[in-house]
């Protein structure tokens, strides 16, 4: 496996033009980030076809933050790279950006977002590129202010790279001491290849874990190890997003709320054929 | 820098800074760009905002016009003061100026349309 880019240089050292000009133009990472970004739109529970307002931690070049646009959000991004923050404005993405290290802190007024993602990019967090860093206390002063930050009943998931099991514990454990409830989920945890890890967390109390993907037939006894409060009621009895019965439901459920919807026919919910 | 962001951006942060909010803007270039309405995203994002942070900041860089001081009773139903709260809170950017603290006096720079938030190494708490 290739270096970890954590251990080359600091990210905005790390993250120069030529580097994000070529993260942002592979069209392998373009689809990894966009998917892994859906999968956190996913775990946000946010509030059914409301558009909402998100904070995209590490936001680079706004690939994420592309795929929070397609969902109907507006975003805020903050990143440490002002190359990455170059090619986002380049690519006149919708969200605005800010040229923060979260390390530093969040630097927004209390209450403002709806919910905030972060995709690939937490792990940088254990870097210590400067004299002055001590990680435990960046993390302790990026989630405390992040919590503060969040509406009441807002998240934040984040996708992220771990080294090692002690930056998990010591990951949950700092933002559990910021007031944060949650844990991990790890999607696909048999698969080298597909395994992804998720930090969920929750600011409005106690409530289940989502259910880590490609866990039926295994144990997921990591995902629960790190989950401070109990888990395991999922998203089954759920239908999956864009099959028929997910549209109807989702029809239904607008006809409920007095909105203009379509009426069901034999096409509803299946594939179309070339394109539109 | 649009106006929305500017409605939530503290200098917090600084060492020895409260509240850092709301932070002064200085405008050198300001341009505005059409962005889709979206009436339900603009009707559920202004009580989070602080309206009177955001008149005073319309104002300081000239977009105040049309925009009432204060908010109405059943704005979400007013389609023509969502269109200008549009306006004001998406379209409008601050391209190049300066924000600055109101309690230390510290300028950030916004260039190409971004604030600079970083700290030096002194001024972490
Ligand atoms: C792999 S990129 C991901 C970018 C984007 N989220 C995406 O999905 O394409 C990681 C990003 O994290 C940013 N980053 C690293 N450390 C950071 C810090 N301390 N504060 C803010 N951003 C940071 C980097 O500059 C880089 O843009």
């Amino acid at each position: 496996m290739a270096r970890r880019p954590e251990h080359q240089a600091p990210p905005e050292i790390f993250y120069n033009e030529e580097e994000a000009r070529k993260y942002t133009q592979n069209s392998r990472i373009i689809e990894i980030q966009g998917q892994m970004t859906e999968r956190c739109i996913e775990l946000l529970l946010l509030p059914e076809d409301s558009p909402c307002l998100l904070l995209d931690i590490g936001c680079g070049s706004g690939l994420s933050g592309t795929v929070l646009e397609e969902n109907g959000h507006m975003w805020i991004g903050m990143d440490i790279s002002r190359a990455m923050l170059d090619v986002a404005v380049e690519r006149e993405t919708e969200g605005d950006l800010v040229l923060a290290d979260m390390g530093e802190g969040v630097p927004f007024r209390a209450g403002c977002f709806d919910g905030a993602v972060s995709v690939s990019a937490i792990q940088w967090l254990f870097n210590a590129d400067k004299k002055s860093h001590n990680p435990i206390k960046r993390l302790n002063k990026f989630f405390t202010t992040l919590f503060a930050a969040l509406s009441r009943s807002a998240r934040a998931v984040f996708q992220f790279y771990p080294e090692n099991e002690t930056q998990l514990e010591l990951l949950t454990a700092q933002a559990m001491k910021a007031g944060f409830y949650g844990g991990v989920v790890i999607d696909y945890p048999n698969s080298a290849k597909a395994k992804k890890f998720f930090l969920v967390l929750m600011t409005g109390g106690s409530a289940p874990l989502p259910q880590a993907l490609g866990t039926e037939e295994t144990d997921n006894g990591l995902q629960v190890k790190y989950a401070k409060r109990e888990a395991t009621r999922g998203a089954r009895g759920k239908p999956l997003k864009n099959s028929r019965t997910w549209i109807m439901e989702k029809k239904e459920r607008r006809r409920k709320q007095g909105k203009d919807t379509k009426p069901d026919t034999k096409y509803t919910g299946r594939k179309r054929s070339g394109r539109f | 820098m649009k106006l929305i962001t500017h409605n939530m951006l503290t200098s917090k942060c600084l060492k020895g800074v409260v509240t850092g909010y709301p932070l002064a803007i200085n405008a050198t270039y300001v341009k505005v760009t059409e962005v889709g309405f979206d009436p339900e995203f603009i009707g559920r994002v202004i009580p989070k905002l602080d309206w009177e942070v955001l008149w005073v900041a319309a104002d300081s860089i000239g977009h105040s016009e049309g925009l009432p001081k204060t908010l109405e009773p059943k704005f979400e139903e007013n389609e023509e003061f969502l269109k200008k709260a549009h306006r004001v809170l998406l379209e409008v950017e601050v391209e190049e100026g300066h924000l600055t603290c109101p309690e230390s006096g510290r300028q950030f720079p916004i260039s190409k349309g971004i604030p600079n938030m970083l700290l030096n190494e002194a001024e972490v708490q």
